[in-house]
């Protein structure tokens, strides 16, 4: 036997040389390491986007969401506290709450009607003393032990995180200080949902998260904006990363657009065409913050971006649907107090991103394309991650770094604890 | 026959049903048949163009997967289609039934069509990718019926893959 064949039989994992400039093509088709996923990375010691805060305004208010494959159900109660529980009743796991959206007093699972208050108590069962003096509960029915499975929730910056671990600290603390500060300059103000919609990509979800840390690819696959001289490599930019390497911004500023050599020599498809839309006010814009950046996406470990183009404002967050299905949504969100002028800019821009978006619809079959290519691979075959260095460290001035990805696989290995 | 919503005049000029039912076919053969060029040509300068799920669009959102205001945009589409976006190729095929039109005023008619588009991937593989209706504003002022705004109402807010081709 070789020992390619040993280490799967016995389903041992060990991360090759290299440390995070080596990522194996296992991590995205190994059923057992993706089980081990639900267990350690979304069940851990990490805060999980669940939904806005606007989804649930009022008391009564829910939303259905997923932690990895977990069905959620997050709530607001008569006092506007807002919890979360699986969405799964105690009783025989049937889901709880089937719509995505609603308003109750309370949750009533609808196969045998037990019954839970908005924090996820329960307050009733039906028939539990019988009829006429037969059947019913045994006498040492507890309904106290029987509940939804409770998550720690935190309210931040109009989002809500739930967390299954007691050991996870404040989401400010889990995310450090600037991305802590990245997040309340686009966040950090009354937001209203302009549009929503979904995307189902046809491949692992870790492929995904890559992909949004990926400056390296941004203007080469992504030729909608070189094509229109939106975006290029020689804008002024960069990545910044968390002191864990975990979260990431890769941003960049406007700068005076210049034919870069690099672009040339490598005559990359997309610095051939000339620059002229004809509907030129989709790319109307305004300056919105002082620090001069106009594009960011910020990747939060381990499934949520948020992305500030131009002034394109959204929140992407990915949830795995089986190990080889990613459906992202996609929230376009404004600020309460734009004005109509504000808004119609943030309506055309919205066009640059989403599933039919100019610049990024690429990446819904980008990842499929490493899914179907990869197949039929060995356990030693891997991504080659070097582009920018073999650390994980921020990059000032240049966003040709895969940096980024290098952090996200350093949280992923810490996590699955792979050695 | 259907009975008419109060104070709408129902389509009752049988030649102009059949231009407007032609131009819409034409429309969605031109995307069907990847002459993916003439679809700006079926609105007017100034049309709105929109595709949103049926959720969005009864909650009156503002953006939904596709947003042309104004011819420009949809030309926009179209070439960054052609020489920008880079996705697998594959070829729709519309499925409409017949309109249902009524007139609003002499040169502005409304219309409901609802539709199926199939996808075939160059692999072979087939499925339905969209599901819905077009709600749509016919200008029939000029020597042809077009499209002063066609919002595209999906039944699904989920795209499989990606929406590169107008629908």
């Amino acid at each position: 036997m070789t020992e390619t064949a040993a280490r799967q039989t016995n389903g041992s994992f060990k991360w090759p040389e290299g440390g995070v400039t080596r990522v194996p093509y296992r991590l995205y088709t190994d059923p057992e390491i993706y089980a081990r996923e639900q267990e350690r990375i979304f069940r851990g010691p990490i805060w999980n986007f669940l939904c806005l805060e606007i989804h649930i305004p009022n008391p009564g208010d829910f939303k259905t969401t997923f932690i990895g494959e977990i069905p959620i159900v997050v709530t607001r109660d008569e006092n506007g506290d807002v919890h979360a529980m699986v969405n799964r009743c105690a009783h025989k796991g049937s889901l709880v709450c089937l719509q995505e959206r609603g308003n109750r007093k309370n949750l009533t699972c609808v196969y045998h009607s037990w019954t839970y208050d908005l924090d996820g108590q329960l307050n009733g069962v039906a028939f539990r003393n019988g009829i006429r003096g037969k059947g019913g509960m045994p006498k040492d029915f507890d309904p106290q032990k029987h509940r939804l499975e409770p998550l720690r929730v935190e309210v931040y910056c109009g989002m809500v995180f739930g967390t299954f671990s007691e050991e996870t600290v404040s989401v400010s603390k889990y995310l450090g200080t600037d991305m802590d500060h990245h997040v309340r300059r686009n966040l950090g103000r009354p937001l209203k949902l302009l549009g929503f919609h979904s995307q189902i990509m046809k491949h692992n979800w870790k492929l995904y998260a890559e992909n949004v840390r990926d400056s390296y690819h941004a203007t080469l696959l992504h030729t909608f904006y070189t094509t229109f001289k939106v975006n290029r490599l020689d804008m002024d930019g960069g990545i910044a990363l968390s002191d864990d390497g975990w979260h990431s911004i890769s941003y960049a500023k406007r700068a005076k657009f210049e034919e870069s050599e690099e672009y040339a020599a490598a005559e990359v498809h997309s610095a051939q065409y000339d620059s002229h839309l004809s509907g030129p006010e989709m790319l109307d814009a305004w300056p919105e913050f002082e620090d001069g950046i106009t594009h960011s996406i910020q990747a939060l470990f381990p499934s949520l971006a948020i992305q500030l183009t131009l002034n394109s404002l959204a929140v992407r967050h990915f949830v795995p649907r089986g190990i080889d299905r990613t459906e992202l949504f996609w929230m376009y969100l404004g600020y309460e107090d734009d004005d109509e002028e504000q808004t119609r800019m943030r309506i055309n821009q919205a066009n640059l991103t989403g599933a039919g978006g100019l610049v990024s619809l690429e990446d819904g079959c980008i990842n499929e394309f490493v899914e179907r290519g990869t197949r039929g691979s060995s356990d030693d075959d891997v991504e080659f991650l070097e582009m920018g260095g073999l650390d994980v460290a921020p990059s000032e001035g240049s966003r040709a770094t895969e940096t980024a990805i290098r952090g996200f696989w350093q949280g992923y290995r810490e996590l699955m604890e792979f050695a | 026959m259907a009975v008419a919503a109060p104070g709408i005049v129902e389509m009752d000029d049988a030649r102009l049903r059949v231009q407007i039912e032609d131009m819409f076919s034409d429309y969605v053969h031109s995307i069907d048949d990847d002459r993916i060029e003439a679809w700006p040509e079926y609105f007017i300068e100034s049309a709105f163009y929109q595709i949103i799920s049926q959720e969005g669009y009864e909650a009156g959102h503002a953006i939904g997967m596709m947003h042309c205001d104004g011819k420009g945009m949809m030309q926009d589409r179209v070439k960054a289609m052609r020489d920008a976006n880079i996705f697998e190729p594959h070829r729709y095929c519309h499925v409409m039934e017949r309109p249902r039109l009524n007139r609003n005023s002499a040169d502005t008619y409304s219309a409901r069509t609802n539709f199926i588009v199939n996808r075939t991937m160059q692999n072979g593989d087939m499925e339905t990718f969209a599901c819905g209706k077009y709600l749509d504003s016919i200008d029939v002022s000029g020597e042809t019926p077009r499209l002063r705004r066609r919002i595209v109402v999906l039944d699904s807010r989920r795209i499989d893959i990606l929406l590169v081709y107008p629908l």
